[in-house]
């Protein structure tokens, strides 16, 4: 009992107060979205408003029992719940339903559940049970490839739900395997593979292998002349013409046809304006029309008239935009890096890898959805719909992130005791 | 302490976040402050711009009879997201459909869209309308769309008036105007005068969400406009004409056009067998249009324009006019005739012998008209058989043959009058006057329109020029708006004498006491005439006849083509004389002939 007074006191209320704002601005903007006057009471059950708030009052009786839970018991089960939601994720391809395209909910009673959303946090979990072991370093090419094989499992599985959005989440895992001590390779090799990409895109792989082998001659200049240096580069040229070449391959003949047409539409090459560059264009008609202050809560026309499609899920941040302005999107945005900065802080201050590597764990993944979801919207990224986290509508997303970031919480709340 | 070692790493990935939550932030403020043009796209969405269609143009006949005109009938629409439907059976009854055609057509309404309106049910008629608006508010998300229908109040002149279709895709490309769904006149004077009858679009704003949901209209209609009615086409037409036409040609097949000569306007323009115009108009249009295109009489063809005969007898008296005007024969040339036993051409009637051109018109013989056209070939003037022909075959073009009129209804043909060029690949040069003999009496290649052969009785009864047939005499209450070409005079330039001449002998047809009509004379006025028989390969030749009056100064020109019917005495002529008779004097005072007409006509199955 000691120990259960202690835990309430010692919560980080900056983060508990920064997660209660986000929710709520999330609801009020979920009721702006789909706001009818018919069914005008924020309470009213029956719209999604009245859902989320629904929602909201079970995703904080979670965040109680997470708090109530002995810290012990995260480190202990890490695996077994990590199992679990692997189970579940090969269940919901045997059994699942589809929405929009993707296996990837239990329908049960017209509830639904996703249990992708929750293979982010087991994942998190598991991972940082992983690399809290004695034996395990992340020098080591066996840490490593356990560390990987822990996070493409559940990716591999969520894409085979046609969920790509879901799927490209768990990338962000390389962000906390970075943190740890993961090469910085990975990450300017996979920075300069996308520029590539997107290269080849607009200018054809004959321009840019020229302008390879141009910045590569200029290079040379800058560096010692020797045979080494010139077998290197010619290495580098070769390997990174393969790749160049390979583009229209991969872009052609691996991706879905769907997943071509956003990637044009957010590159400029495809307008397309009907069709699936109608939600990103109405999306940025209804963020640019906001202006500096918006129009006003519920005034919003473009999302009061349903023109942004998603608008209450994934286009929620339109919402924000359209009726708050260049200030509401703004502050939103500095709510979620105080957010992050403060989880840092908190991850940094933890005596255990376990805690540490978890609330890495948190904060990429939310990083993620953050960075994915908002450049979506505002025509930065091509569409892959993945929710803002805490706002968007949606009680499997809200349950999963809740019970991340208070799992992290307590384990922060009781770090002096925990091993 | 592993982690220690890697703690430059935290500022790197503060860094990463802080580095994205900028561009966001220079993004937005680009998106939401600078940029402008968003604002006024977010405008255009909400604002949505509903076209108000206009009344499309009544058609009225030459004495402001209504031929065509618009009835309103309504297209059931439903959004399927706002459907709601308590009893299906009540409301598939109300509706007149089965719970199938319920079924598919909500499904189909589904697939293309929960939230836009789909077609349920189309042109409802008013009858029907009224009935079910009453009932209709039980169904929440459908409801109606007013479109107009064309109504005939006679079933007549149904190849004239053309009908009225949706637009396909190719006329849509064509003209960007179009937009699905929209009507367009696909055949007749519906598809020549379309820019006319069609009027203009309006356009009111309203204020919409993405569902189509209509949520008022914009700053109180400040700026939408009104839809411009279309303007009414008047015609030369005489609906008592052209409907006794249509009487007297049930059961034949063929065709009659009459023209008012001073004008070239079309008094009447009849096809046999027909089709009351009325099938080609609303739900019904597409299964009707089927079994009318694959009747075996071809009732959609219309032969008034589109038929072509060659024109036998009635042909001669222009060989006779080429031959006068270029001096190959003149006033007294006789030419002697052995009736049966004529060379090369043989002669049908018995007259006497040698006779000149008039007396040779009016018996029609044939060996006279031979030598005429030797002699017009001969002509030294002419320059050989061969450019003399080519003169002759421009003269006949004069004549309004050979050629179209470009006049105001689609599908008319030009006939065909052969030229130098086509004898000499046909004979590969080597052909004379003797090789193309059957064009001095009108067979042959030659072949002509019932219009053409109407325009020739007009051009003689005018002496010697004519105004393109044409079915409109004004557009909308200005006229400027008809095609130019229709009032341009066309000259024969035959000298006025030369037709006086063939005029007198025309007139002997009716009065003369040897004339081939002199049957059908009628006491009121004088009528002038010629009939032909078309020689026809396939059957019974084909019955021809002309004939213009009053004779002086004629007021009507007419041809008429009875297929299959023999000699064109029997039944074109008697034909032609009863529709001139109820133009000029008003009514019919000869029952029994027109009694005789209708009911004795043999059967063309039995022949």
């Amino acid at each position: 009992m000691r120990e259960n007074k202690s835990i309430f006191s010692q919560i980080e209320f900056p983060v508990l107060l920064l997660y209660l704002t986000l929710t709520l601005i999330g609801w009020l903007s979920i009721y702006a979205a789909v706001y009818d006057e018919d069914h005008s009471s924020i309470f009213d059950i029956s719209q999604r408003y009245g859902k989320q708030l629904l929602w909201i009052g079970l995703a904080l009786v979670l965040g109680l029992f997470v708090m109530l839970t002995d810290t012990r018991f995260f480190n202990g089960f890490a695996f077994a719940i990590y199992g679990i939601t692997i189970l579940m994720l090969i269940a919901v391809l045997l059994f699942g339903s589809t929405t929009a395209g993707s296996k990837s909910w239990f329908e049960i009673g017209g509830f639904k559940l996703q249990p992708a959303e929750f293979a982010k946090f087991s994942t998190g979990l598991a991972l940082a049970a992983f690399l809290n072991r004695l034996d395990t370093h992340l020098e080591q090419t066996r840490t490593l490839l356990i560390s990987i094989g822990i996070i493409a499992l559940p990716s591999l599985l969520t894409l085979a739900q046609y969920d790509t959005g879901s799927a490209l989440v768990f990338g962000a895992f390389v962000l906390v395997l970075y943190r740890e001590g993961l090469s910085a390779w990975p990450l300017i090799l996979g920075s300069i593979a996308v520029v590539l990409f997107i290269l080849v895109l607009y200018f054809g792989p004959l321009y840019v292998i020229i302008g390879l082998a141009v910045v590569l001659a200029g290079s040379f200049f800058f560096m010692r002349r020797n045979v080494q240096n010139i077998l290197r580069l010619l290495a580098v040229f070769a390997v990174s013409s393969l790749f160049v070449i390979s583009v229209n391959f991969v872009f052609d003949n691996v991706l879905e046809p769907h997943q071509r047409t956003r990637i044009n539409v957010l590159l400029g090459l495809d307008e397309d304006l009907r069709g699936a560059g109608y939600n990103v264009h109405q999306s940025k008609i209804a963020i640019g029309s906001g202006g500096f202050l918006g129009k006003g809560f519920l005034q919003g026309t473009q999302t009061k008239f349903n023109f942004v499609p998603e608008q209450s899920t994934d286009f929620i941040f339109c919402t924000v935009g359209e009726e708050w302005g260049f200030l509401g999107t703004t502050i939103v945005i500095g709510l979620y890096i105080m957010l992050f900065l403060r989880l840092i802080r908190m991850a940094e201050r933890q005596r255990a890898i376990f805690n540490r590597v978890y609330g890495y764990s948190v904060i990429a993944v939310m990083f993620f959805h953050f960075a994915i979801n908002i450049a979506m919207t505002i025509g930065l990224a091509p569409v892959i719909g993945i929710p803002l986290p805490f706002v968007s509508y949606g009680g499997s997303s809200l349950w999963a992130f809740t019970l991340m970031l208070f799992v992290f919480l307590k384990l922060d709340a009781n770090r002096t005791y925990s091993s | 302490m592993e982690g220690k070692k890697f703690n430059e790493r935290r500022q790197i990935i503060t860094l990463i976040i802080l580095i994205i939550g900028g561009i966001f932030i220079i993004r937005l403020f680009f998106l939401q402050v600078i940029n402008q043009s968003y604002k006024l796209s977010s405008q255009n969405n909400v604002l949505r711009f509903v076209t108000q269609y206009p009344a499309r143009g009544t058609i009225f006949d030459r004495n402001g009879e209504l031929l065509v005109y618009n009835e309103a009938a309504y297209d059931l629409l439903v959004i399927p997201r706002q459907a709601k439907i308590d009893d299906t059976l009540a409301f598939c009854r109300l509706l007149k459909i089965d719970i199938t055609t319920f079924r598919e057509r909500l499904a189909a309404a589904r697939k293309y869209s929960r939230f836009r309106p789909s077609v349920f049910v189309e042109q409802i008629s008013k009858e029907d309308y009224g009935f079910i608006i009453e009932k209709l508010y039980h169904y929440p998300g459908f409801f109606f769309q007013a479109r107009t229908l064309r109504k005939y109040p006679r079933p007549i002149a149904s190849h004239v008036l053309g009908d009225v279709g949706e637009v396909n895709n190719a006329e849509m490309e064509r003209d960007p105007i179009y937009k699905m769904g929209d009507y367009i006149g696909k055949s007749g004077l519906e598809k020549f005068y379309e820019k006319a009858l069609r009027g203009h679009k309006g356009m009111k704003i309203m204020m919409v969400d993405v569902h189509n949901r209509e949520k008022g209209s914009y700053q109180n209609g400040l700026y939408d406009t009104l839809p411009v009615t279309g303007k009414n086409v008047y015609l030369g037409m005489d609906v008592r004409l052209q409907e006794y036409g249509e009487k007297l040609m049930v059961n034949k097949t063929g065709s009659i056009v009459a023209i008012d000569p001073a004008t070239g306007e079309i008094l009447a323009l009849v096809t046999s067998p027909n089709y009351d115009p009325n099938l080609l108009v609303g739900r019904a249009r597409g299964k009707n249009f089927n079994e009318l295109l694959n009747h075996p009489q071809k009732p959609l063809i219309n032969r008034a324009i589109g038929g072509t005969y060659p024109p036998g007898s009635t042909f001669k008296m222009i060989n006779g006019l080429v031959a006068l005007q270029t001096g190959s024969i003149d006033e007294g040339t006789r030419f002697s005739c052995q009736g049966k036993g004529s060379s090369p051409i043989k002669c049908t009637h018995s007259h006497v012998t040698p006779l000149s051109v008039q007396p040779a018109i009016e018996n029609s013989c044939n060996p006279f008209f031979w030598n005429t056209f030797r002699n017009i070939l001969n002509n030294p003037n002419l320059h050989g058989q061969k450019k003399a022909l080519q003169y002759w075959h421009d003269k006949m073009l004069d004549f309004g043959l050979g050629k179209r009129f470009k006049t105001d209804i689609p599908f008319e043909v030009p006939g065909n009058i052969p030229d130098r060029d086509f004898y000499d690949k046909v004979y590969s040069g080597s052909w004379n006057a003797m090789t193309v003999r059957s064009l001095s009496i009108g067979q042959g290649e030659i072949l002509v329109t019932p219009l053409q052969l109407a325009n020739l009785a007009a051009i003689i009864g005018n002496e010697g020029y004519y105004y393109p047939p044409h079915l409109a005499r004004s557009i909308g209450e200005e006229n400027d708006t008809l095609p130019s070409h229709f009032t341009q005079r066309h000259e024969t330039n035959i000298d006025r004498r030369y037709f006086r001449l063939v005029k007198d002998a025309m007139l002997d047809v009716f009065e003369g006491g040897g004339g081939t009509a002199r049957r059908f004379k009628v006491k009121e006025f004088q009528a002038a005439g010629k009939t032909g028989t078309a020689e026809n390969p396939h059957g019974k030749d084909h019955s021809l006849f002309m004939a213009f009056a009053p004779v002086d100064k004629p007021t009507i020109a007419i041809a008429v083509v009875v297929e299959n019917a023999g000699f064109g005495s029997t039944w074109a002529a008697p034909i032609a004389s009863l529709l001139m008779e109820l133009y000029i004097t008003g009514e019919v005072k000869r029952p029994e002939l027109e009694k005789f007409l209708l009911e004795n006509f043999p059967d063309p199955v039995e022949q």
